[in-house]
C-alpha cells in the first residue's frame, strides 16, 4: 500500500463548502431510485447555494427539494417528480408559477443524459442515437441535434457532451484515497463520476485499501479522480443502498402529502433540513425505530471471487 | 388491465419494464404464460426470475437481489437501441389517435401543467420492437392529438416513423386501458381490438377524445383467469399499484 497517499476524508459539511459553489453543474442522484445522495443535497440546501445546474436522470425527491429551497436556476434531467407517488410539486411551482424563483428546464430522456455524461467521460462533444427523433424533445432542447450519418443513409441525433463541475455519489464503501465499491443499480454513476470535473464520494463505510484491491471490478472510479471522500451513514435515507437499508417508501409518500402546498413545505424543509444541523440530527429526528426498520432483514452475501494467481 | 398487459409478453422474450404497473405486469406474465421472459430496468438491472416483493421503484433492494445482471444504464439501453428487446411498457398522462404520447406537460381545467417529463419512456416507444401503453381511459387521457410528443409513436400516421429515421422495426403495438384493449391499423391509427368485461363500445367511446374505430371482429377482452388473479394478489396483496 502506498502510505504517501493522503486522506480525502472530510466532513460534509466541508465537502460541499469547497467543491459545490453556487453557480455550479452537480451530478445527482446517478444511480436512479437507489443511493440517492440525500445528505449531501440538504447541505447544499443548508449553505444556501444558488444558481446551481442539477444534472441527473430523476434524482426521485431531492430534485424537488433543492427546486423549492430556491438551490437552482436550471434541470438538466430526464424525470423530476417523485418515483412512487409522482408528481414533484416544487418543481411544479418552479416552472408554472416561477415560486421560489423561475427555472429552467432541459428535458432529456434516460437515454440522451446516459449519453451526454458519456460522451463527456470519453472527451468527445456528442455521442450519436436514434432515440427522440420524430419527437418534441428534440426539437425544444438545444443539446439534441439532428444530423445525418457520415457512413451510412441514417439520419440520427447527436447529443451534446456534459462536463459538470462536481459528481456527487452514494457509494456502499470507500477507502480513505476514494477508491469506492459500489453495487446495485449503477444507473450513470461510472460515467456521471468519470465526466465531472471533481468527484464527491458519499460513503456508508470506509474501509481498509486492502478490502477494495480485493475486488477491483466492484470499484467505481479510480481514487484519483475523487475530490473528498466524506463518511455519512444513513446519508441516502429515504433512497435504498443495497446492503445496508431499505426504501422508506412511506416518507416519499408523506413527502407528496405534505408538499401539494407552499406552506407545508416550507414547514417540511424547516423540520427535515434547515432545523438540523446534519445528517447525524436528521437520523435522530427520524428515530432509531424508523432507522431500524429499514436495516436489512435478510442478509445475502455474493460468493468469493478469487483473484489469485 | 393488468392482466391484459402481462399478455402482451410471449414466453421468451426480452422486455422493458417501465415504472408502476407494468413491473405487476412483468412479474403476472413471468409467474402464468412467460415464465422464460427477461425482464430488462433502465436502472441497469437485467433478471429472468420476478422480484420476490411488490416493487415501488425498479430500484428496491427486491429486484436487484438475485438479479441475472446488475450494470449501468447504457449496457440496458444499448440492448433496446440494437433492436434485441421484444416489447417495452409505458405509461403516460395523455395518448393520442396515432400513439404519441406526451408525460411533459398536461392540462388541467385549462391551466398547463407541467409533468414529471420522459424517464426512459422517449427510449422504449423510439426503439423497442413494440410499445404498449397502459392507461386509465377517459377524454383527458385519450385526446385526438397530444400537444407535446414526449413519446413518439406513429406520428401522423402511416410512414411517419419511417420519415423521422425511427429505426423500421420500432412502433406502438397496443393501448391497454380500463376499458379495452386498442390496436393499431396499417394507417397507423388506433382502434378498438376489445372491450374489457361489462363494458360496452359506446362506454369506449364516450370516454373517448376522437371517433374512435371499432373493428368488425370486436371482442371481449378474457376475464383474468384464476393463475392471473392469483399472480396479481401475490405481488399485490395490499393493492398498492392495482385499484382495481
Amino acid at each position: 500500500m502506498n502510505a504517501s497517499v493522503a486522506s480525502k476524508i472530510v466532513s460534509m459539511q466541508r465537502a460541499i463548502a469547497e467543491h459545490v459553489p453556487s453557480g455550479s453543474m452537480v451530478v445527482l442522484g446517478a444511480q436512479l431510485e437507489q443511493m440517492i445522495p440525500f445528505a449531501a443535497g440538504h447541505e447544499i440546501i443548508r449553505q444556501g447555494r444558488r444558481d446551481l445546474t442539477l444534472v441527473g436522470p430523476i434524482s426521485d425527491i431531492l430534485f424537488d427539494q433543492m427546486i423549492g429551497a430556491g438551490c437552482v436556476s436550471r434541470v438538466m434531467a430526464a424525470w423530476i417528480g417523485n418515483a412512487s407517488a409522482g408528481m414533484g410539486y416544487c418543481f411544479r411551482r418552479a416552472v408554472e408559477k416561477r415560486i421560489p424563483r423561475a427555472i429552467e428546464t432541459v428535458d432529456h430522456t434516460n437515454l440522451t443524459i446516459a449519453l451526454a455524461l458519456h460522451a463527456g467521460a470519453m472527451g468527445v462533444p456528442f455521442m450519436p442515437t436514434y432515440t427522440t427523433l420524430g419527437s418534441d424533445l428534440l426539437k425544444r432542447n438545444g443539446n439534441l441535434r439532428e444530423f445525418s450519418s457520415p457512413v451510412n443513409e441514417d439520419r440520427l441525433v447527436a447529443v451534446r457532451a456534459l462536463r459538470p463541475d462536481v459528481a456527487i455519489v452514494h457509494v456502499q464503501r470507500a477507502d480513505a484515497a476514494g477508491n469506492a465499491h459500489v453495487w446495485g443499480s449503477l444507473g450513470v454513476a461510472i460515467d456521471g463520476a468519470r465526466a465531472s470535473r471533481k468527484v464527491i464520494l458519499v460513503a456508508e463505510e470506509i474501509v481498509a485499501p486492502e478490502v477494495i484491491a480485493s475486488d477491483p471490478n466492484r470499484t467505481l472510479i479510480p481514487g484519483f479522480l475523487v475530490a473528498a471522500v466524506v463518511h455519512e451513514p444513513g446519508g441516502a435515507h429515504p433512497a435504498p443502498v443495497q446492503g445496508y437499508y431499505g426504501r422508506d417508501h412511506a416518507f416519499f409518500h408523506e413527502y407528496h402529502d405534505q408538499t401539494r402546498e407552499l406552506d407545508g413545505f416550507e414547514r417540511w424543509i424547516k423540520h427535515w433540513v434547515t432545523d438540523v444541523s446534519s445528517r447525524g440530527a436528521y437520523l435522530k429526528r427520524l428515530g432509531e425505530g424508523r432507522s431500524e426498520s429499514l436495516r436489512v432483514r435478510n442478509h445475502a452475501f455474493s460468493a468469493p471471487v478469487d483473484f489469485g494467481f | 388491465m393488468v392482466a391484459a398487459a402481462a399478455r402482451e409478453i410471449h414466453d421468451g422474450e426480452l422486455v422493458f419494464v417501465g415504472m408502476r404497473l407494468p413491473m405487476i405486469a412483468f412479474g403476472v406474465a413471468k409467474r402464468t404464460h412467460a415464465p422464460g421472459a427477461t425482464g430488462l430496468f433502465e436502472s441497469g438491472v437485467i433478471r429472468d426470475t420476478p422480484a420476490p416483493e411488490l416493487l415501488y421503484t425498479m430500484g428496491d433492494p427486491s429486484n436487484l437481489l438475485n438479479a441475472t445482471y446488475c450494470g449501468d444504464m447504457l449496457s440496458v439501453m444499448s440492448l433496446l437501441q440494437q433492436g434485441r428487446v421484444n416489447v417495452g411498457f409505458l405509461g403516460a398522462a395523455e395518448v393520442d389517435r396515432f400513439g404519441n404520447l406526451n408525460t411533459t406537460w398536461g392540462s388541467r381545467n385549462g391551466q398547463q401543467v407541467r409533468l414529471p417529463g420522459s424517464g426512459g419512456a422517449c427510449d422504449i416507444a423510439s426503439l423497442s420492437q413494440r410499445t404498449v401503453v397502459l392507461l386509465e381511459h377517459n377524454c383527458q387521457r385519450l385526446v385526438s392529438r397530444v400537444g407535446h410528443i414526449t413519446s413518439p409513436g406513429n406520428g401522423t400516421g402511416n410512414g411517419w416513423r419511417r420519415e423521422q429515421g425511427l429505426p423500421l422495426r420500432s412502433g406502438p403495438s397496443a393501448i391497454i386501458t380500463t376499458m379495452g384493449v386498442l390496436r393499431f391499423g396499417d394507417d397507423g391509427e388506433a382502434y378498438l381490438a376489445s372491450v374489457h368485461p361489462g363494458v360496452t363500445v359506446e362506454d369506449v367511446l364516450s370516454n373517448t377524445g376522437w371517433t374512435l374505430r371499432v373493428a368488425d371482429d370486436l371482442a371481449t377482452t378474457p376475464e383474468p383467469d384464476p393463475a392471473e388473479l392469483a399472480a396479481i394478489r401475490e405481488i399485490d396483496p395490499q393493492h398498492f399499484w392495482t385499484k382495481l
